[in-house]
């Protein structure tokens, strides 16, 4: 994989300011600002969805009225105005197409920008693409291929209509409606995301992959993803966010819920790539997402995430290791520049006897950034014999950047082994002269060392991410150095 | 190939070379020596080009042309190599990712295609054997957890990929034993060639019985204040270095 590193990367480094930052001009069909019961109704409406469905964002949006945003984690920035915010935006044609002749050329030329053309997507290793432009799914391939298998694969809203009896028995069971302020605004205004459902025994024959992307300014995004993988079924699932330049800030509060049930396995690989704001630190993506997963007996869930962009980050992938014999496992390589917040990490609940959890976490601050991770893990009374191993380390690049580690560990049980180690490193100037030294200009050197310092977690992640990650991280890094 | 011309370098504004003159031509071997603090790694670092070394007076050519402005990298891909005292850890990269890195930039620079895969492995193995390094060692990350010893060989290692018209070996032969040093010098002697040239630093006579200099120079207080064969090597490691001190009062 380090082979692209030497020529693609290149090119990427020519380019100095965010690459994505474009902005697509396709009609759109957009809410107003604010946000109040009759809106949560009409999004419910525009997606036709049923009475239950309505009632229980109505639910939740009650729940949100109540709370408070958090303001624990190790971030500043100016609260959003959530009034003045537009809850649902649509690309004006949304008819579902049959063939790729038929969807907006001028889409379809923002995802070639992107790099991710559906053509070649199409040839390229069995990779199936359910893309949420803005809020409403418009392309989704291989479909045919997973439902053979019987595994089902759509938006969320198509869920929703088509298997409502899924969805409505697992929808908020891992992420309830009140889990926190973000988790219930989304809930009660998600617009799209997706879903996905392995049958019993089933190997998920190919990486399923979703685009997201915001388009709309001043559009407020509410994904929300569903995945649930029955007893002995295998998933791998990758997430890639890329997003335009926009001055104003974007909040994008997500909601992921995974459920493992026993015997089962879900890899959830994710690149996020938010626009992160310039270089003064004006805009960018807020981004406040809750991802959580329950694994049931022997069960195993894997996080995997890349995180170059959005101007804060609030995130932390989780396992409720519910089951006996579960596994959880959270790789992470949080990188931040310029003037990016990150307050990053991951739970881990064990309940279950012998459930293990595994944390590997890799901070990289450079410029005027905060990058911390704060992680949880917590060992139940009836949780014998549970073990954690966790790994936090951090990489600073100048002298104006923060690296903060915040691991919080609650044992209820005597048995319980719980293992943390943390580091924290300068990239020195004699190793870039070392480099130097062997012909290897300094930009160069830097996205070696910081490969090579983030290379456990980028060995987890499928072979085509791992490359677009790598990519992100150097194009994260431009201009980090004197 | 090198010319250095009443060199005066240092830093915070304080020269520790203080005007050097130094010939090396295609072919020969010279040996740089002196006591602890004469400034014979600064020598290194300057002809190398880092960064907070500044050359106040004098000059640096190589092959006919200036290098005293050029970036460390520009150096490098002009043909200089620097084997370091201290070879510095670069976890996550291993030895073959870090060498093949440095190849590919080096012929970017020349605006070469990057060397092919097959070439490139067939390289690294005929290095690795000629300097009995391990292939297992290739894998692990770069000089992470590397005994002294290993991190010299790795130096010539590097060295025999590159393949520099000039190398500076500052202190090889610190940190290995006599096994190791033997097995590094001789790489070094399969290197040498009509073309190419060698400036070996060093505190003990003993690594030029292995690699024998055509020229040996006293580095003091930032100045060669002698220069002669072999043999002067040997008498410096009888008589040490006060002798000279006195010749020069």
């Amino acid at each position: 994989m380090t082979k692209y590193t030497e020529d693609d990367l290149k090119k990427e480094l020519e380019t100095k300011e965010y690459e994505y930052g474009f902005y697509t001009d396709i009609e759109s069909d957009t809410f107003p600002v604010g946000l109040n019961e009759d809106v949560v109704r009409a999004i419910s409406l525009k997606k036709e969805e049923p009475e239950w469905m309505t009632e229980w964002r109505l639910e939740a949006f009650r729940y949100w009225l109540q709370m408070e945003e958090p303001n624990w984690a190790n971030v500043h920035y100016e609260k959003p105005n959530f009034q003045n915010i537009s809850y649902y935006s649509a690309p004006n044609k949304k008819a579902k197409y049959d063939s790729i002749d038929e969807v907006d050329p001028e889409l379809l030329d923002t995802f070639k920008r992107l790099g991710i053309s559906l053509d070649e997507q199409k040839k390229l290793a069995g990779v199936a693409v359910d893309i949420v432009m803005d809020s409403v799914s418009v392309a989704t391939t291989f479909q045919k291929t997973l439902a053979e298998r019987g595994i089902i694969f759509c938006s969320i809203s198509e869920a929703i209509r088509k298997h409502p009896e899924l969805v409505r028995k697992y929808l908020g069971t891992v992420v309830p409606q009140r889990d926190n302020f973000y988790a219930a605004l989304n809930s009660a205004v998600f617009s799209d995301g997706s879903f996905c459902y392995i049958p019993k025994g089933v190997r998920c024959p190919m990486e399923l992959s979703t685009y997201f992307r915001i388009n709309q300014g001043g559009t407020g995004q509410f994904e929300r993803t569903l995945l649930i993988a029955d007893e002995g079924s295998y998933v791998s699932y990758l997430e890639g966010c890329t997003a335009p330049s926009r001055d104003e800030n974007q909040l994008h509060a997500a909601v992921v819920e995974l459920i493992a049930m026993d015997d089962a396995e879900i890899k959830y690989s994710t690149v996020q790539n938010w626009y992160p704001g310039d270089k003064n630190g004006k805009g960018g993506v807020f981004n406040f997402v809750t991802k959580r997963g329950l694994c049931e007996n022997r069960a195993k869930i894997s996080w995997t995430q890349v995180e170059t962009g959005s101007a804060v980050t609030w995130k932390y992938p989780s396992c409720v290791l519910k089951g006996d014999n579960s596994i959880g496992e959270f790789y992470s390589i949080a990188v931040t520049n310029h003037f990016q917040q990150a307050d990053t990490g991951t739970k881990m609940i064990h309940i279950g006897k012998n459930t293990r959890s595994t944390i590997i976490s890799k901070g990289i601050s450079a410029g005027k950034s905060q990058n911390s991770y704060r992680g949880l893990v917590k060992i139940l009374p009836n949780a014998d014999n549970a073990r954690n191993f966790s790994q936090c380390d951090s990489l600073l690049m100048g002298n104006s950047c923060g690296a903060h580690t915040f691991p919080y560990i609650e044992a209820k049980n005597k048995t319980a082994q719980i293992e943390h180690e943390a580091t924290t490193s300068k990239i020195g100037e004699d190793q870039i002269f070392y480099c130097n030294q062997r012909g290897i200009e300094t930009e160069k050197a830097i996205a070696l060392i910081v490969n090579g310092f983030g290379k456990e977690v980028l060995n987890k992640l499928p072979m085509e991410f791992a490359v677009e990650a790598q990519k992100l991280l150097e194009i994260s890094l431009e201009g980090s150095v004197g | 190939m090198l010319k250095i011309k009443d060199l005066y370098a240092g830093f915070d504004g304080k020269d520790i070379l203080q005007g050097i003159d130094l010939e090396v031509k295609a072919g020969e071997v010279h040996a740089i020596m002196g006591p602890n603090g004469s400034g014979k790694s600064t020598l290194a670092a300057v002809i190398a080009g880092k960064d907070e070394y500044e050359v106040t007076r004098g000059y640096i050519t190589f092959e006919n042309e200036d290098i005293s402005e050029l970036d460390p990298e520009e150096r490098a891909h002009k043909g200089i190599f620097l084997s370091f005292q201290y070879p510095v850890e670069i976890p996550g990269v291993s030895v073959t990712n870090f060498i093949k890195t440095a190849i590919n930039e080096t012929r970017k620079a020349k605006k070469q295609a990057d060397m092919p895969a097959a070439e490139m492995l067939k390289m690294i193995k005929e290095k690795a054997d000629m300097l009995e390094i391990d292939r297992k060692f290739l894998s692990r990350s770069l000089n992470e957890g590397f005994s002294g010893g290993e991190k010299k060989r790795n130096e010539i290692f590097q060295m025999a990929m590159l393949e520099p018209k000039l190398a500076i070996l500052d202190e090889t032969d610190s940190g290995l034993d006599i096994d190791a040093l033997k097995v590094v010098a001789n790489g070094v002697n399969k290197l040498k060639s009509e073309d190419n040239a060698i400036v070996v630093i060093t505190h003990y006579q003993r690594l030029l019985d292995y690699i024998v200099p055509d020229f040996v120079h006293v580095l003091m207080n930032g100045k060669i204040v002698k220069s002669g064969t072999k043999e002067l090597a040997y008498e410096l490691e009888e008589k040490g270095y006060d002798w000279i001190k006195e010749e020069l009062v």
